[in-house]
C-alpha cells in the first residue's frame, strides 16, 4: 500500500501541521485525523500485533479500528491505546505505536508467530499450570503489552455535568438527524450526541447538539453517560450524564472483515473505510486497489474509488450471481471475479497482491494490488442498545444481529437496526422520532431482502485473524471448539476473542458466526457475547472529573477545634475525622508521647477532644418509651440530671453500639455514640420511628452543633474551679453520671460526669464556634496544674488499663451483652426491645460463647498483637482472639482485651497466644485491672 | 444509577437514597410469645421474587424520609412508590 493525497480534494488546500509519529516527523492537513495523515504520508505499518508481533496497519475508520493504537504525548499526560483513527491532528503531536518494542520494523516479536501453537487459545490459562507462570511472564508481559499507563497523577482537568431532557438521540448521522429533527417538532426536548465534529443540520430552539460527544455507558432508568473532547486550554474532557425519558441510538453499523488468510496484513482495509478517507479526507490508501465483497454495498466503494481516480484492479463477489449493480462497475471497466472468494493476502510485511479461488471450479488465480478492500457485510451498533438490558435477534437479511425487544424506554433506529439505504434511514429515523416525541408508532418503511453470500470458514492453518488486536485467528476458535467450549461467553475468555480495548466491534459477529458454524448450527443459534460499558474507552480522569480526587474524594471532618490541635503540633489520623492521635514534643514516637500523655492524665490532668462522639437528642412524650423499645437496658427510668451507660443491639441480639443517655427533662434525652457509628445509630433511630413505632417524639443529630472537650484527670475538679463555672462542682453536688447545665465563662455549657478513662472527668460540651476559646481557656486554667492535651493512643492505653471497650473492635458480629459481661439487666427488664426474642434463644446462654476477658502475658515487657489467636481449641485450633493491646503505662507491663470461648470460666488460667509463628503464654484476667473500685472515677 | 421517585421530593438519582431491603414484614410480638420458626422467618426467611418486590427506601441525603418503592428485581424498573405507613394494592 501506498497511501497519497488527492490534489482534487478541497483537503489539499488546508493548512499543513507537523506531527510526530514513532520518531519521525510528518505534515499533515487541518481536519486530518492521525489515521488520515499517516496514510496520505505512505506510513503502512503503524504497530505490532499483541501475540504474534505480526505488523498491523490502519484498518478501519471512526470506532471501527483495532489495529492502530498508539501512545499520545510522553510523562503525566500520556495517554495510551488512543485508536489513530480518532485522534484529530495537531500542530506537534507526538504519537509512537503502542506495540513495538523494540520497534516497528524490528522483527523480534515474528518469533512468537512462527511458535505461535504454544500461544494459541488457552494459552494463558495452561501455563498458568504448567511449567509455571512466571518462567514467561516477563517476556510475554514485553511482547504483550498494549500501551502504557502514566506513572504520574494526570495533570488534565475534567468537567462533569448532569442533564436531562424529554429524548436524547445519539448519533448524528441520516437517521440520528431525521429522528432529532422529528422528535423536535413534537415541541420536547431534545439533546444530540455525536462523535464527530459536525452535524449537519439546522439549529432547531428545542434542540442541544453536543458534537465531540461519545455516549459510552448506557445505565438503569435511561442514564447515559458521554464524553466530550474539549481539549481546550484548562478542560480536557467534559463527563455527561444524561437521563433522557426516551432515548434513540443511531449510532450505524459497523463493516466485518472478511476471513482469508493474512487478513491482518497492512494493507488489508474495511472497504468503507477506503471510501472515508477517500471522500471525507481526500486521502487514498493505495494506488490498485482490489475489493472483496459478499453483497452489492461492497460495489459503492469500488465505484466511487474508480470515480477517484484509483486503478480499480477489480471486484471479488462471493455471490455466484452478483446483483445488478454489478453492470455499473463493469461500465467504469472495473473486473469483477463472481463466485470468487480471497483465499490470503499476498506480501511479506505489506500486501501486494490476493490470492483468489473460484468456488464452483477450485482455481485459483493471483493478483497483484497494493489494497484490498474488504466487505464482509455490516453489523448494527447495537453496545448500548444490549447495555440498556435490550434483547438482540439474528437477522439472516444482513447476517448480524439487531435489537429485538428493548427494556427502557429506548429504541435503535437506521443502520444501528440494519436499515442501510439512505432513504429508509431517513424515513426511520423520522418514524423514531416522532415516536419519542409522543409515544406513537408509524409505519416504518419495508426493507427489501438483498442477496448475500454466506460466511466460508477458512481451512485450518489459514491463519485468518476473528479478533486482530487479541490475535485471534480462526484456528483458535477451531482449538477451543475441538475443547469443547460451547458458549460464546466461555469461548471469549479462554481464548481472549473480544477483550482488547475495541471490545468486539470488528469481531464479535464473525466471531460467533465461525463458532455456531463449528458447531453445526445456523448463523445467530449461539447468540453474542454480552456488551458491556464503555462503548470506547473513557479516562478514569472523565469519571473523577475533578470532584473525587485527592481530599475530595471522601473529604475528612475537622473538628471544631482543628486549628487549634494544629497549633498544639498535633498529629492527626484519619477516623472520617482528622482527630489526634499524639502530641509529640521533641523527637518523641508516638508510643513515647501517649505514653507520656497517659502518666499525666494519670498523675495531674488533661484535655481530651471529644466533639466527634455522636450527640443524638430526642424529645417528647414518648421519648422515654420509645428509648426504652431501643436499647438493652431502660433509660426511662434514669433520673433528671442523671448519666447512664446504654447498649443498643440488633434483632439478632448482638451489639451494635455503646454509650450513654442523660435525661435533660421529663421528655428530654441526649444520647451519645460512638465516633465511627454515630450516622448509624441516628439513621437506626429514625428508621425504628418512622417505620414501626410512630411514636410522639422527634429524633435530631446534634453532633456538629456541639464541641465537647473533656477534663481528665485527679486535678480536674481545680481546672474547672479556676474556669469562671457556675455549676456547683463538688462531689456531693455532682457526683459521677450527672449532666449539669451552667456557664462556663459565659458560655452555655453542658457538662457531664462520665468517663473514659477511669479518672475524674468533665466533659464540657458548649456550642461549636466556642471551641477554640474553651480550649485556650481551659488549658490556662490548667496551666498552674500541668495540664497537657492528650491524644486517642493515649486514651487507648487508659481505656485498656480500665477494660473499657470498643464495640466493633472488642466484639465482633456475634457478640450479645451478657458475652460482655451485661447479662442480668435483660433477665430483669419486663417489655420488648429490639434483639430481646434473639437474647431469650438457648444459643445466647449455651456454654463456650467467645466471652470478653483481660489477657496478661506472663513476660510482663510482651505487647501481644492484636489479631493474635489462643490457640488450644478443639476441633478449631484457634478458641479466641486478642482485640485490644497495649503497655500499660500505670502497670508497667503489656495488657490485652480478648474475645475467649469460654473465657470468665477461665479466670487465672494460662493460654497461649499466637500470631505468624510466635506464640506467648499470658494469663487470663478481668478486663479491667487499674483501681477496679473506680475510687478515681468516682473521686 | 435508578432514579427513584421519592414521595415527597419527585424522582432524584439513587445516589440520594439507601436501600432498607424488604418491607412489609410484620415483626412478631411479644418476645415471650413469639415460637423460634416465626422468628427465624422474620430474621432471615425473606422474598427475593423475580418481579416485583415492596421495599423499604430512606432519602438520606433529601428529605431523609423512608417510604416504600415496588421495584421490579428483573429490570429495576419502579411501578410505585407510597408512603411508610401505606399499603396500595398492586397487582402481583
Ligand atoms: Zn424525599
Amino acid at each position: 500500500m501506498s497511501g497519497f493525497r488527492l490534489k482534487d480534494h478541497p483537503r489539499a488546500a488546508a493548512a499543513e501541521i507537523g506531527f510526530r509519529f514513532n520518531g519521525s516527523d510528518y505534515r499533515g492537513r487541518a481536519g486530518d485525523t492521525l489515521a488520515a495523515a499517516l496514510i496520505a504520508n505512505g506510513v503502512v505499518v503503524v504497530g505490532r500485533s499483541f501475540k504474534y508481533h505480526r505488523p498491523r496497519g490502519i484498518i478501519g475508520s471512526g470506532f471501527a479500528e483495532t489495529n492502530a493504537l498508539v501512545q499520545l504525548g510522553t510523562g503525566a499526560h500520556t495517554v495510551p491505546n488512543a485508536v489513530a483513527t480518532r485522534v484529530p491532528l495537531r500542530e506537534g503531536l507526538a504519537a509512537s505505536s503502542v506495540n513495538c518494542w523494540p520497534s516497528v520494523g524490528f522483527d523480534l516479536g515474528g518469533l512468537n508467530d512462527r511458535f505461535s501453537r504454544l500461544l494459541s487459545a488457552g494459552f494463558y490459562y495452561k501455563t498458568f499450570i504448567w511449567p509455571s507462570w512466571h518462567l514467561f511472564e516477563p517476556i510475554i508481559r514485553r511482547l504483550a503489552g498494549l500501551g502504557r499507563a502514566p506513572t504520574l497523577p494526570d495533570p488534565d482537568r475534567y468537567a462533569a455535568r448532569s442533564h436531562a431532557c424529554d429524548v436524547l438521540v445519539i448519533g448524528g448521522g441520516p437517521a440520528g438527524m431525521a429522528a432529532a429533527r422529528a422528535a423536535a417538532g413534537g415541541g420536547v426536548q431534545v439533546t444530540l450526541v455525536e462523535a464527530d465534529d459536525h452535524v449537519a443540520m439546522e439549529p432547531l430552539p428545542n434542540l442541544r447538539i453536543l458534537t465531540r460527544t461519545t455516549a459510552s455507558g448506557y445505565h438503569d432508568h435511561n442514564l447515559v453517560t458521554a464524553v466530550e473532547e474539549i481539549d481546550g486550554p484548562v478542560v480536557r474532557q467534559r463527563f455527561w450524564k444524561i437521563r433522557a425519558k426516551r432515548v434513540l441510538i443511531a449510532g450505524g453499523a459497523f463493516e466485518r472483515p472478511l476471513l482469508f488468510g493474512c487478513n491482518d496484513r497492512p494493507g488489508v482495509m474495511l472497504a468503507g473505510s477506503i471510501l472515508h478517507y477517500l471522500e471525507r479526507h481526500g486521502v487514498a490508501a493505495g494506488r490498485r486497489p482490489l475489493f472483496a465483497v459478499v453483497d452489492d454495498q461492497g460495489y459503492d466503494v469500488a465505484i466511487a474509488a474508480r470515480r477517484a481516480g484509483l486503478d480499480v484492479v477489480g471486484i471479488v463477489d462471493a455471490r455466484p450471481e452478483p446483483g445488478p449493480i454489478a453492470a455499473a462497475a463493469d461500465a467504469l471497466g472495473i473486473a469483477i471475479y463472481p463466485n470468487h472468494s480471497v483465499t490470503r493476502a499476498i506480501g511479506r510485511k505489506v500486501v501486494s497482491g490476493a490470492e483468489l479461488i473460484d468456488q464452483a471450479t477450485g482455481q485459483r488465480i493471483r493478483i497483484v494490488c497494493d489494497l484490498i478492500g474488504m466487505s464482509g457485510g455490516w453489523s448494527p451498533a447495537v453496545q448500548l442498545f444490549t447495555q440498556s438490558g435490550g434483547t438482540l435477534r439474528f437477522e439472516d437479511r444482513i447476517g448480524a444481529f439487531v435489537p429485538d425487544r428493548s427494556v427502557q424506554n429506548a429504541r435503535s433506529c437506521g443502520a444501528a437496526r440494519g436499515i442501510f439505504d439512505h432513504a429508509d434511514c431517513i424515513a426511520d429515523g423520522a418514524a423514531a422520532g416522532h415516536w419519542a416525541a409522543t409515544g406513537e408508532d408509524r409505519e416504518v418503511p419495508e426493507i427489501a431482502a438483498a442477496v448475500r453470500a454466506p460466511l466460508h470458514l477458512p481451512p485450518p492453518g489459514a491463519k485468518a485473524f476473528v479478533d486482530m488486536q487479541t490475535d485471534v485467528t480462526v484456528d483458535d476458535l477451531r482449538q477451543a471448539t475441538d475443547e469443547n467450549y460451547r458458549s460464546v461467553e466461555h469461548v471469549k475468555r479462554y481464548t481472549v476473542w473480544g477483550m482488547g480495548t475495541d471490545q468486539g466491534k470488528l469481531g464479535a459477529v464473525n466471531g460467533v458466526a465461525v463458532l455456531a458454524a463449528l458447531q453445526g448450527l445456523a448463523p445467530g443459534a449461539l447468540g453474542t457475547t454480552k456488551f458491556r460499558p464503555p462503548f470506547a474507552p473513557v479516562a478514569f480522569g472523565a469519571v473523577a472529573a475533578d470532584r473525587l480526587l485527592g481530599p475530595f474524594f471522601h473529604p475528612w471532618k475537622h473538628l471544631p477545634a482543628h486549628h487549634w490541635h494544629v497549633a498544639q503540633n498535633a498529629v492527626f489520623e484519619d477516623y472520617g475525622w482528622l482527630r489526634p492521635s499524639h502530641y509529640p514534643e521533641g523527637d518523641e514516637t508516638m508510643a513515647e508521647a501517649a505514653h507520656r500523655e497517659a502518666l499525666a492524665v494519670r498523675g495531674r490532668v488533661g484535655l481530651f477532644d471529644s466533639s466527634s462522639l455522636g450527640s443524638i437528642e430526642i424529645r417528647g412524650r414518648d421519648a422515654g418509651r420509645f428509648l426504652d423499645l431501643m436499647s438493652v437496658g431502660s433509660p426511662s427510668t434514669i433520673k433528671l440530671g442523671a448519666v447512664r451507660y446504654n447498649l443498643l443491639c440488633n434483632e439478632l441480639g448482638t451489639l451494635m453500639d455503646d454509650g450513654v443517655i442523660a435525661r435533660l427533662g421529663e421528655d428530654h434525652f441526649l444520647m451519645t455514640a460512638s465516633t465511627s457509628h454515630a450516622e448509624r445509630v441516628y439513621r437506626w433511630l429514625d428508621e425504628w420511628h418512622q417505620c414501626e413505632w410512630p411514636l410522639a417524639l422527634s429524633i435530631a443529630e446534634q453532633t456538629a452543633r456541639w464541641a465537647v472537650l473533656t477534663v481528665a484527670g485527679p486535678r480536674a475538679r481545680i481546672v474547672l474551679e479556676n474556669a469562671d463555672c457556675d455549676v456547683d462542682l463538688s462531689r456531693e453536688a455532682f457526683p459521677h453520671n450527672q449532666i449539669r447545665s451552667g456557664r462556663i465563662a459565659g458560655v452555655v455549657a453542658r457538662i457531664q460526669r462520665v468517663s473514659f478513662t477511669g479518672e475524674l472527668s468533665f466533659e464540657i460540651a458548649v456550642a461549636a464556634d466556642y471551641a477554640e476559646s474553651l480550649a485556650t481557656h481551659l488549658m490556662t486554667c490548667g496551666a498552674a496544674e500541668g495540664i497537657i492535651p492528650f491524644g486517642l493512643e493515649a486514651l487507648d492505653l487508659l481505656r485498656l488499663e480500665k477494660g473499657y471497650i470498643h464495640i466493633g473492635s472488642d466484639t465482633d458480629s456475634r457478640t450479645q451483652p451478657a458475652d460482655i459481661g451485661w447479662g442480668k439487666g435483660i433477665a430483669r427488664k419486663a417489655g420488648d426491645f429490639l434483639g430481646k426474642r434473639s437474647l431469650l434463644h438457648p444459643s445466647a446462654s449455651a456454654p463456650g460463647r467467645a466471652q470478653l476477658v483481660g489477657l496478661q502475658p506472663v513476660d510482663p515487657a510482651v505487647v501481644l498483637p492484636i489479631g493474635a489467636h489462643i490457640i488450644g481449641g478443639d476441633p478449631h485450633p484457634s478458641r479466641g482472639i486478642v482485640t485490644s493491646s497495649g503497655f500499660s503505662p500505670m502497670l508497667e507491663r503489656g495488657l490485652s482485651l480478648a474475645l475467649l470461648d469460654g473465657g470468665r470460666a477461665l479466670m487465672g488460667s494460662v493460654v497461649t497466644a499466637w500470631s505468624e509463628g510466635r506464640s506467648w503464654p499470658a494469663t487470663v484476667a478481668d478486663p479491667g485491672v487499674y483501681d477496679p473500685r473506680g475510687e478515681r472515677l468516682n473521686g | 444509577m435508578l432514579s427513584v421517585p421519592c414521595p415527597y421530593c419527585g424522582p432524584r438519582d439513587e445516589t440520594e437514597f439507601v436501600n432498607g431491603g424488604e418491607g412489609h414484614v410484620d415483626r412478631p410480638v411479644p418476645p415471650e410469645a413469639v415460637g423460634d420458626a416465626d422468628w427465624a422467618a422474620y430474621l432471615f426467611f425473606h422474598d427475593n421474587p423475580k418481579g416485583h418486590l415492596r421495599e423499604r427506601w430512606l432519602h438520606a441525603f433529601g428529605c431523609r424520609r423512608w417510604f416504600h418503592a415496588i421495584r421490579s428485581t428483573a429490570d429495576h424498573a419502579i411501578a410505585l412508590t407510597y408512603p411508610i405507613d401505606a399499603k396500595p394494592d398492586f397487582p402481583a
